[in-house]
């Protein structure tokens, strides 16, 4: 019975007068005392003793912890002047002599960048007790995608470029798919390190680790030491997750020579020379994990590049950045599928080195540097790919291969209106002049060179989501011309993200 | 590894030793937005050497971590940007990839304005369902004077804490511009007092400091929520409202454009006032005092 009105009132804070029942149900709780007790007046006279003793004992409790309170206010106070204003104590009077100022605020210890709480229930944060204050900065890519192909995707290869079996390569596959999902969290670690892992979740429903490495924070010098799975910071593109490429795939040369986007697993370190001008070198050493490299198992690192930009501004509209970068990786048996002189598919295994060159260029025009109206953004890479080593065809014995090729894009995205977009790319691909030495039989240079080209156009109706339509002529695979339509949606949740440039 | 690439490597850190730079010369400051850089010049005078990411033509939410910007990050001593998440689409990038330990925030290099004010319009609710809304409240905080004096307070501080060879010269200067500001907001009080309760129609949310400090009242928003451009529908809506309850103006930014304000200027009979918002906004807002003269001239003009 007593239970039943006190539980209602204090989990029901909906209900209007909560403080009145439990009121009513403290009253009845003591009334039924009372009457149990059915006292004589030296009972009650105690009980009035007991509860004098009880109220002295609260109040002396409630002093004691006034004063802590008190104490640690002022403590608080101290520390936040402290904070504000160290070595200048002339600061706090002059904070006085401002008449009619609104009432200042001490710092609140600033929450490192990375480390934002993006927590929903508490979102002015810097509540002490907040078991979730620490939780990663978390961010959520959602992306859909519909493309119609006159080709079968099934079918999509690059003439000339032999990929390892199930390479990424074309549109991936015809109507609805769910693109890749992309959650990301990121946080310091310690003053010295953060930490960040992008998880990336695909249609088919495979989760791999993207990204995820730590980082430093507070290297002297201009140097940044990373050290886990991470994009290879080769070219532009490569870098840069899927969700912030301005076409719906990666460009045809990507895909034929570094696997869409190089990742590995390793460590990379970069420097900043301390000029005017933006000088930045890279260094990497890793596995080799994926395609050039063939992620084998060896003590040795399997894939080291070495990267270099730089930029700057032309005027007060325009800047740009550039770069060339080396990249080299190890094979053994690395397994290849290829399509022979006569047509036929045929089964390869390469075992030897992959060094890749990029060159890489943006430019981007905004009146005044004021990008939300118009602007205008110029991009190009080429990539030339050297293997050298040795080819086995089919199960024969292995022959020596010595093989360049390249191919590259040139694109231009250009935002009319506020949220409005279009975007026209060129691709080309020369498979070079390979010498197949003993294995002349089976395979020939050829000189059909792959093209592609783009034109998109695409709507942001608030910086976190973008619809994207566009329309490619692929002719990526000689004799097969593939009419791509594709429509897209991108979406951010979560945290905002800062994008590199 | 190959040795050509060790090579490089020794090389790259060779390098990094020699082009360590000697310690002392002027305070490299790189402000986010002109107001901060303009500031830090009057408190820092010839001991700091001034440099700003942004200009008054740009919008401080959308700006890029471009190259330039990246090194000078890498050069600098000390940032001054004005935090509450206005610049959270690059600043964390471009500090993380500066590479310059100073920087990083909880340093004394690290300032933030925003940390040192009462802040407006903080959201009970954070939902992107509601714009692009800032958690910390709203980071416009440069549009009140008042707010200023409150920076350059915590401001001059920070930099005899970054620079404290120069401590006593950092106090002095703060002391002086503290002086002159209080004289200025004396002389702005009086000539803004025909402003007070004045209604007025904002392109954007950004001008919740100067209303609460000119005693404005802001009856319509051009953009439908915070950061989506204004569309046409919209403004039709705006004038809709307008209509119940009059506004003497329509206020909007420098860096804005202004053919939405022009066309309910137009349609709703009432000027429209393009408010330099930030140092260099317009010819008038040369420096910090100029931006409030000018800030005030404009309205008080749109009265008469």
């Amino acid at each position: 019975m007593l239970a039943k009105p006190l539980a209602a009132g204090a989990r029901a804070p909906a209900s209007p007068f909560p403080p009145l029942r439990l009121v009513a149900a403290l009253a009845l709780a003591v009334g039924l005392q009372g009457a149990a007790l059915a006292s004589p007046a030296s009972d009650v006279a105690e009980l009035k003793k007991a509860l004098a003793a009880m109220k002295s004992d609260y109040d002396k409790r409630l002093g004691a912890l006034e004063s802590q309170l008190h104490d640690t206010q002022a403590e608080l106070a101290k520390a936040k002047a402290a904070n504000a204003a160290p070595p200048v104590a002339a600061a706090s009077a002059n904070a006085e002599a401002v008449a009619e100022a609104p009432a200042p605020v001490a710092p609140v210890a600033a929450p490192p960048a990375m480390a934002v709480d993006t927590s929903v229930a508490a979102p002015t944060g810097a509540s002490g007790g907040n078991a979730t204050a620490f939780n990663p900065q978390i961010s959520l890519i959602l992306s859909g995608t519909y493309a119609h192909t006159s080709q079968d995707p099934a079918q999509t290869r690059i003439t000339g470029f032999a990929l390892p079996p199930g390479a990424e390569i074309g549109v991936g596959s015809r109507g609805f798919s769910l693109a890749e999902s992309e959650l990301a969290l990121a946080a310091n670690i310690d003053p010295w390190l953060a930490g960040n892992i992008n998880l990336s979740i695909t249609g088919d429903d495979t989760i791999s680790a993207e990204e995820a490495f730590i980082t430093t924070t507070a290297l002297p010098h201009g140097l940044v030491l990373k050290a886990g799975r991470f994009f290879s910071g080769i070219g532009y593109l490569n870098s840069q997750h899927s969700h912030t490429w301005d076409f719906v795939d990666a460009p045809v040369a990507y895909q034929a020579m570094l696997g869409t986007q190089y990742a590995d697993d390793g460590v990379q370190l970069h420097w900043l020379a301390p000029t005017d001008q933006y000088m930045e070198f890279g260094l990497e050493a890793g596995r080799g994990r994926s395609f050039p490299g063939d992620n084998g198992s060896r003590n040795a690192a399997g894939m080291a590049a070495f990267t270099f930009h730089t930029g700057g501004d032309i005027g007060d509209s325009t800047s740009w950045r550039a770069g060339l970068s080396y990249l080299q990786a190890s094979a053994g048996g690395q397994a290849l599928d290829d399509i022979g002189s006569s047509g036929q598919a045929l089964g390869e295994q390469f075992s030897g080195r992959t060094h890749v060159v990029v060159a890489d260029g943006v430019l981007k025009w905004a009146p005044h540097g004021n990008a939300t109206h118009t602007y205008f953004k110029l991009q190009g890479e080429f990539i030339q790919s050297h293997r050298r080593g040795d080819l086995a065809v089919e199960g024969d014995a292995p022959a020596g291969l010595h093989q360049t090729q390249s191919g590259g894009y040139l694109q231009g995205v250009y935002q009319f209106m506020p949220m409005w977009r279009v975007g026209l790319r060129t691709e080309r691909l020369d498979p070079g002049h390979a010498n197949f030495g003993a294995n002349d039989f089976a395979l020939s240079s050829t000189n059909y060179h792959p093209t592609k080209n783009s034109i998109m156009v695409d709507f942001s109706e608030s910086e976190f989501a973008r619809f994207r339509l566009q329309f490619a002529q692929d002719r990526s695979r000689q004799g097969f011309v593939d009419n791509q339509f594709l429509l897209q949606y991108q979406t951010a949740l979560g945290a905002h993200g800062a994008h590199a440039y | 590894m190959t040795s050509s690439l060790k090579t490089a490597a020794l090389a790259a850190l060779a390098l990094s030793g020699a082009f360590a730079l000697p310690a002392h010369a002027a305070v490299k400051v790189l402000a986010c937005e002109p107001e901060w850089g303009a500031l830090a010049q009057e408190l820092g005078g010839d001991l700091v050497d001034v440099g700003v990411a942004t200009s008054a033509m740009q919008d401080p939410h959308q700006v890029q971590a471009k190259p330039s910007l990246i090194s000078r990050a890498r050069n600098a001593d000390m940032v001054v940007c004005t935090g509450a998440e206005l610049e959270i689409g690059w600043l964390p990038v471009l500090l993380q990839q500066s590479g310059n330990p100073k920087l990083q925030p909880g340093q004394p290099g690290n300032f933030a304005a925003a940390d040192f004010v009462r802040k407006l319009d903080v959201p009970k609710q954070v939902d992107r369902s509601q714009g692009d809304v800032h958690p910390d409240g709203n980071p416009h905080i440069q549009t009140d004077p008042r707010n200023i004096a409150l920076v350059a307070t915590a401001l001059g501080a920070r930099l005899a804490q970054v620079d404290p060879a120069h401590a006593a010269q950092y106090q002095q200067r703060t002391a002086a511009f503290s002086q002159k500001w209080q004289a200025n907001l004396q002389r702005w009080a009086a000539q803004a007092k025909p402003l007070k309760g004045v209604a007025i129609a904002a392109h954007h949310k950004a001008y919740a400091y100067m209303e609460d400090w000119l005693g404005l009242v802001e009856v319509a928003v051009l953009e439908p929520k915070p950061g989506v451009e204004p569309s046409a529908s919209h403004l039709e809506e705006v004038l809709a409202t307008l209509k119940a309850r009059p506004a003497r103006m329509v206020i909007y930014s420098a860096y804005q454009d202004s053919k939405p304000d022009e066309w309910l200027s137009e349609h709703a009979h009432i000027p429209a006032v393009k408010i330099p918002f930030t140092v260099g906004g317009t010819d008038g807002a040369k420096d910090l005092t100029g931006l409030f003269d000018d800030t005030l001239n404009r309205l008080l003009g749109a009265l008469k």
